[in-house]
């Protein structure tokens, strides 16, 4: 395996007095999938801020391609998709895609690329607020493409869609990390987990497990992924048999 | 700082604006037709022969009043959009530096309002006989400085709003106190101390002090040039706060 993407060591990120992410651990390789899992309110959105820089870590450190997460050389090379679709409505597609494209010398090309890798090519003209919720979630995402970003940070980047869309949309993943892009895709439906090659298990601002959709089955005893991981969960609850930051008491605390 | 991502910001701002029709009308001709009603709320004074006409000293006031009361408003109400919709942050990971967005925002501004103010301009000149001494290019200059100075503090005032409702309730706190104090109402030596101390640090004095100038002069004195230093120097030490309210990283 490549050397790591991103690496994340003993980092602690609390937000006000609420402490977010209690002490994670973890690396991301680089050209390949990994998903970001969790119930909501883990703290999958504050961990994926504190990678692509915009959220102060408290303690600990993150570090992205080699660099200190946040830092200026990386704002060329990570492209970040929030979770509500951060566009501007009253522009059209083109329009918005040129423009963040412009913080990234992207040429016509590029612009009229990344549109049609979302499959808006017929509605490029069209102005983003009449747009529906997935093809405005796709612009979004059209907006990160276009500056060919060697991290993509995907904050539930399929919330809306419907199956066939969403199929789609993991195959462009799965297409943009065979051409060597990483990518950190997180998400609560946990059917998406099988796409991805390796998996974070957040519960509670502590990794559950770090591991691969194989082994997730393995572990929480069944195919269903949803399944094994709320077994998972309950393994960990339990006690120390099952896994690895198993210690619900102090979480409790 | 980058051109190439101010001027996209500045035409993107353009383009932004251009989809919304309405408020370019509004822009372009709320100035002169309030100004028609100035005129009209003066016709029928009587004045002592060789005494100016009031809508010489009012009107021309407001054709420096109206772009700094509605850029102030236009922009405060933009950037809040940016900040609350997320394009802000999402913004800020990228490349851009925080002064590109600012000055791409005050470029595009200045633009509009100097298409607003030629127009307020040539309504009050060639209809309404604007009689002042002065260039009406200077006129439109200081128009134009009032505009960025309501960019700029808009930009600043949207930092401290939540919601597009408590950017609206910044027009009373930070425009209505300069335009009472300016000079326009009563003149400032007339004012009490407190009121003339508070009015000598206002933007909108220099700008009122300005006009009054071009008004009273052929040619363009010192005081112009000083007030207008004064005033270029403000908008500069806001666009620098305002620049301050944008962190790349929240805690």
């Amino acid at each position: 395996m490549s050397e790591a993407a991103i690496e994340a060591t003993g980092l602690h990120i609390s937000r006000g007095r609420t402490r977010i992410l209690r002490g994670l651990d973890f690396a991301v390789a680089s050209g390949r999938i990994t998903g970001l899992l969790g119930p909501s309110g883990s703290g999958k959105t504050t961990l994926m801020r504190g990678i692509v820089g915009v959220q102060r870590i408290t303690r600990g450190s993150i570090s992205v391609l080699g660099r200190q997460a946040g830092s200026a050389p990386l704002r060329h090379d990570v492209g970040y998709v929030t979770q509500g679709a951060s566009v501007y409505s009253d522009l059209s597609v083109e329009a918005n895609v040129k423009y963040f494209g412009a913080m990234h010398k992207a040429s016509a090309t590029d612009v009229a690329e990344s549109i049609a890798a979302v499959g808006l090519e017929s509605f490029a003209k069209q102005k983003a607020g009449n747009l529906s919720g997935g093809e405005f979630s796709r612009l979004s995402l059209a907006c990160a493409l276009v500056a060919h970003p060697k991290l993509l940070v995907l904050d539930e980047p399929t919330v809306g869609l419907d199956p066939v869309l969403r199929a789609e949309l993991w195959e462009r993943f799965v297409d943009m990390a065979a051409g060597g892009t990483t990518l950190l895709v997180s998400s609560h439906v946990m059917e998406e987990a099988s796409h991805c090659s390796s998996l974070l298990l957040l519960r509670d601002g502590l990794l559950l497990a770090q591991l691969t959709p194989a082994e997730l089955a393995e572990r929480g005893r069944s195919n269903d992924l949803e399944r094994a991981f709320l077994n998972m969960i309950k393994d960990a609850e339990r006690g120390p048999d099952s896994g690895h930051p198993a210690k619900k008491s102090q979480v409790a605390s | 700082m980058n051109l190439r991502m101010t001027f996209a910001t500045t035409a993107r701002v353009l383009d932004q604006l251009r989809h919304d029709h309405r408020s370019v009308a509004l822009i372009m001709v709320v100035p002169a037709l309030l100004l028609t009603a100035v005129y009209y709320l003066f016709e029928n004074e009587t004045l002592p022969p060789g005494f100016p006409r009031t809508f010489d000293r009012v009107g021309l006031m407001m054709l420096a009043i109206f772009p700094f009361v509605v850029m102030f408003l236009v922009t405060s109400i933009t950037m809040l959009r940016e900040r609350t919709s997320g394009t802000l942050e999402r913004l800020l990971t990228t490349p851009i530096h925080k002064a590109d967005l600012l000055f791409g925002y005050a470029i595009a501004f200045s633009i509009m309002a100097a298409l607003q103010s030629l127009v307020a301009t040539a309504v009050a000149y060639w209809i309404f006989n604007l009689d002042i001494k002065g260039s009406p290019g200077f006129v439109v200059m200081i128009a134009v400085i009032n505009a960025v100075l309501g960019v700029a503090l808009g930009l600043l005032c949207s930092a401290f709003a939540r919601t597009e409702f408590q950017a609206v309730q910044f027009m009373p706190v930070v425009v209505v106190p300069q335009i009472l104090l300016c000079g326009l109402f009563v003149a400032r030596e007339q004012m009490n101390d407190v009121l003339e101390a508070i009015s000598g640090v206002l933007p909108l004095t220099f700008s009122v002090d300005a006009l009054q100038e071009i008004a009273g002069n052929v040619d363009a004195t010192e005081t112009l040039w000083q007030d207008t230093l004064v005033m270029g120097g403000i908008v500069v030490g806001v666009l620098v706060l305002a620049s301050l309210t944008l962190r790349r990283q929240t805690s």
